[in-house]
């Protein structure tokens, strides 16, 4: 039983933390969500007495008799990873790149002197099969194994000692939406098995009402609503619960419009990789993107989902003209996509990337930023400054938002300079490269709403790539499923998505979690 | 592993190929007739015939080459103009003063850079740190010659713990070892300095990784987290410039070998340098590419070593 009351906390005097209150009884799932920033993350931190440094706790936080909070640190090593085990988000780069996985299990067991070398392996090996590794050898390294096999190591480095409560940071919020629903799977058996409690932090609602026997919502450092996780959801007492969970399923309203001439044409497209190297030789070559056509209509709005690695990048980057291609053809506009195309040519279609943090020089003025695509056209036009004040207006900025910099900007509001920045030589197509995955929910469904708004007034046609099948559904028309290379299905999106015809694609769908109307829960049943 | 093993072999061999190509063009062809440019200008006809014939210039350009790659791989590396003695025995008589002379100071700002840069990455930003900082970069700017004088006077001359200079020979070790340590300590105490910023940067590096997390919430201490998961993976770039270090200490040592009077290599190439022995010269420029190119080597192992990930490539 785990027990946190009236925690607060603030860092270097900034509050960060007030008054949260929660219980976690014994073989339970307490889901906490909430938004990025919100505190969930350092709720759990604080737990494990891992703050950083000028952190102030008030309150008191009890792991069935045991006072975390007046715990020395000496105590605490001794409790972290044998009471409470905790994994992370980012299971690429959670565990030790220069030591074996089978090591990194078994060091929980030495650490806490818990077994001999011998048994220590033992037991990781035990737990590395528990955790559904039985094929993996010990002796592998992280970087041979996927991000999901990752996750699994450190769920069993987490478990070895069968601790009372394992924290679960946000761990499938970096994994594919197949892996995801394993992972979950395992966690929810872990817990029916070890009689374990579960913290599970996440930002997504849906992974909550799939999992959790409780939730709590958290915003701006506070429990703003908590109960039995089909209370919540299905009641949503709280204005801010409403809110997320509007946002999570939000619908953009679209007017339909797609013409039928074909502005981009894609045509049993082939890129190929060198295969690895085989001595002085190589082998055969990866075909990275396999025979793959499609056309993307004018005011169309085309989607393409897949799993990472299936070549969603690498196709985008052939449309974009920045890599070549080994077969087939690509034409926009009627003329052909190259590496050496004219620059005028690829004005006239631009990308939003994912990440806002790392896709703007932090030493640009916003105006420097969304003026730059101005280089590929001939002549910079005269009005500059109007161009850039009416691309940010689009946006929903203001046009004194030119004098900025980048860090002064939400990661929402950075999007909007990514798009406004795409906008700027009034190009015709826009590919959106996950431009809305690293956003929280309620950001995202601004961001939606603008695409859509911007798409009926400028008549733009749309590539939407994603990973995120809701959000596939809410923005596209059309939409291509991608898998290792192929395009096994396309078709209308509603009809994909309520009458999957190839098993990739029910398989893709059944395994994202979904979240119903009444808030009560499921896999998608679309089988 | 065996391939990567093989495949930096096979480099090193490129490499050895192309260094000797350059140091037998840049001194044979660029410069003129080498037997003319070592005899000076007030050479007789005769005699730079006479030295022509004894360098072995006649042939053509590939038979020349052939002649001093073969040479070298079978130990001969020709008579040194100015000693008459082969150069190889010159050679071997200098590496036995400045190859322990460099692993000795290697060793020692090793040594020192270890504890200090963990010491100072462990307690960045306390006073440690910033006293740790400040002294690095102290002995980074003093200039190692006026060092090594400060030693001779306080440890030889005020002290009388160790002779001012010269070398006795290995027949005594200890005594060998008691004269290569002034020049030694002065000689790492900038490298150390060097290593130990380097060190604390690495480490810092590391100590943000989400694996030292992950470490901390399997119970570790924050030390045994460092030891454990932190300093092997900042060992890379240390050592990188561990062997950049001793390539540099192998040759670099001049200045050092002249305030102590130590016969090491450093000395030998300069004296080959002003007296025009090119035959010297050129040997042992070939010997330190050779140096720098087997180091290079072995730090490409140590990397395969400290990382998995380089190993399966």
């Amino acid at each position: 039983m785990i027990r946190i009351e009236a925690l607060s906390l603030s860092i270097h005097g900034l509050p960060i933390l007030r008054d949260v209150s929660l219980a976690i009884g014994k073989g339970q799932i307490f889901g906490l969500v909430g938004e990025s920033g919100s505190g969930k993350s350092m709720t759990a931190l604080a737990l494990m007495q891992l703050l950083p440094n000028g952190a102030e706790i008030t309150g008191r936080a009890h792991l069935d008799e045991i006072d975390l909070l007046t715990q020395s640190e000496a105590d605490m090593c001794a409790l972290r990873g044998n009471e409470i085990g905790m994994i992370f988000q980012e299971p690429m780069t959670a565990l030790n790149p220069v030591q074996s996985i089978g090591d990194q299990v078994a060091e929980t067991l030495l650490i806490h002197d818990a077994a001999t070398r011998a048994e220590a392996r033992r037991i990781a090996r035990d737990r590395l099969d528990r955790v559904g590794l039985s094929h993996i050898g010990m002796d592998r390294f992280p970087h041979e194994l996927s991000g999901g096999q990752r996750q699994r190591v450190c769920i069993a480095a987490a478990i070895a000692l069968h601790p009372r409560l394992l924290i679960a940071d946000e761990p499938t919020t970096a994994l594919d939406v197949t892996t995801q629903a394993q992972i979950l799977d395992l966690l929810k058996d872990l817990v029916a098995e070890e009689g374990m409690s579960l913290l599970l932090i996440t930002h997504d609602l849906a992974v909550v009402s799939d999992m959790a026997d409780h939730v709590a919502v958290m915003q701006k450092g506070e429990i703003v609503e908590q109960g039995p996780t089909a209370q919540v959801l299905g009641q949503q007492n709280h204005p801010y619960t409403r809110a997320l969970f509007a946002a999570s399923s939000h619908q953009p309203d679209r007017a339909q419009m797609a013409g039928r001439a074909p502005l981009l044409d894609v045509e049993n497209v082939l890129r190929l990789y060198p295969g690895p190297r085989r001595g002085l030789t190589r082998g055969d070559p990866v075909r990275a993107v396999d025979g793959v056509s499609f056309q993307l209509h004018k005011g169309e709005s085309l989607g393409l989902v897949g799993e990472s690695g299936c070549g969603k990048s690498t196709l985008t980057r052939a449309i974009l003209g920045l890599d070549p291609i080994q077969g087939g053809a690509i034409r926009l506009f009627g003329e052909p996509v190259t590496p050496a195309m004219r620059n005028d040519l690829r004005a006239g279609i631009q990308v939003v990337f994912q990440d806002p943090y790392g896709s703007f020089n932090p030493r640009w003025q916003v105006e420097k930023l969304v003026a730059e695509p101005f280089h590929l056209m001939a002549a910079p036009p005269p009005d500059r400054r109007d161009r850039v004040a009416e691309a940010l207006q689009s946006v929903g900025l203001q046009p004194a938002d030119m004098t900025k910099y980048p860090h002064e900007f939400s990661g929402g509001q950075r999007q909007r300079i990514a798009i406004a920045r795409a906008l700027i030589t009034r190009p015709r197509i826009l590919v959106l490269d996950e431009a809305v995955s690293a956003l929280d929910v309620r950001v995202r469904a601004q961001i939606l709403d603008l695409l859509a708004d911007l798409q009926s007034r400028l008549h733009l046609s749309y590539l939407f790539i994603s990973h995120d099948l809701t959000v596939i559904r809410a923005i596209t028309d059309r939409v291509l499923v991608m898998q290792a290379g192929r395009i096994v299905e396309e078709g209308e999106t509603e009809t994909v998505f309520t009458a999957p015809a190839h098993s990739y694609t029910r398989t893709l769908l059944a395994a994202a979690p979904r979240l119903d109307i009444m808030g009560r829960t499921g896999t998608n049943a679309a089988m | 592993m065996l391939r990567y093993l093989l495949n930096r072999l096979i480099s090193l061999c490129l490499s050895l190929v192309a260094a000797s190509l350059v140091i037998f063009l840049v001194i044979e062809v660029i410069p003129g007739d080498p037997a003319a440019f070592m005899l000076g200008l007030n050479a007789t006809e005769a005699n730079v015939a006479a030295l022509r014939e004894e360098l072995g210039l006649g042939g053509t350009l590939p038979e020349r080459y052939w002649a001093w790659v073969s040479g070298m791989l079978t130990g001969d590396f020709g008579t040194s103009y100015t000693y008459r003695v082969p150069v190889a025995d010159l050679i071997l008589d200098r590496l036995w003063v400045s190859l322990p002379l460099a692993g000795y100071a290697l060793a020692l700002s090793t040594a020192i850079a270890f504890p200090v840069g963990l010491i100072a990455a462990s307690r960045r930003g306390t006073a440690t740190d910033y006293g740790i900082m400040g002294g690095t970069q102290l002995g980074i700017a003093v200039p190692n010659f006026w060092f090594a004088m400060l030693l001779v006077l306080v440890f030889a001359v005020n002290l009388q713990w160790f002779s001012a200079g010269g070398f006795p020979g290995w027949a005594d070790p200890m005594a060998a070892i008691k004269a290569l340590t002034l020049p030694a300590i002065a000689l790492a105490l900038p490298q150390a300095s060097i290593l130990a910023r380097v060190m604390r940067s690495a480490l810092l590096d590391t100590l943000g990784q989400d694996y030292i997390r992950t470490a901390r919430a399997k119970g570790l201490s924050r030390r045994q987290a460092v030891i454990r998961h932190a300093l092997r993976n900042a060992l890379i770039p240390v050592l990188t410039i561990i062997g950049l270090q001793f390539s540099f200490l192998l040759a670099g040592a001049i200045i050092i070998e002249n305030v102590f009077f130590l016969p090491g290599l450093g000395r030998l190439i300069f004296q080959g340098i002003t007296q025009r022995d090119l035959v010297v010269v050129e040997s042992v420029t070939m010997l330190l590419v050779f140096a720098v190119i087997l180091v290079t080597f072995l730090v490409d192992i140590a990397y395969a070593a400290a990382d998995p990930r380089l190993r399966r490539k």
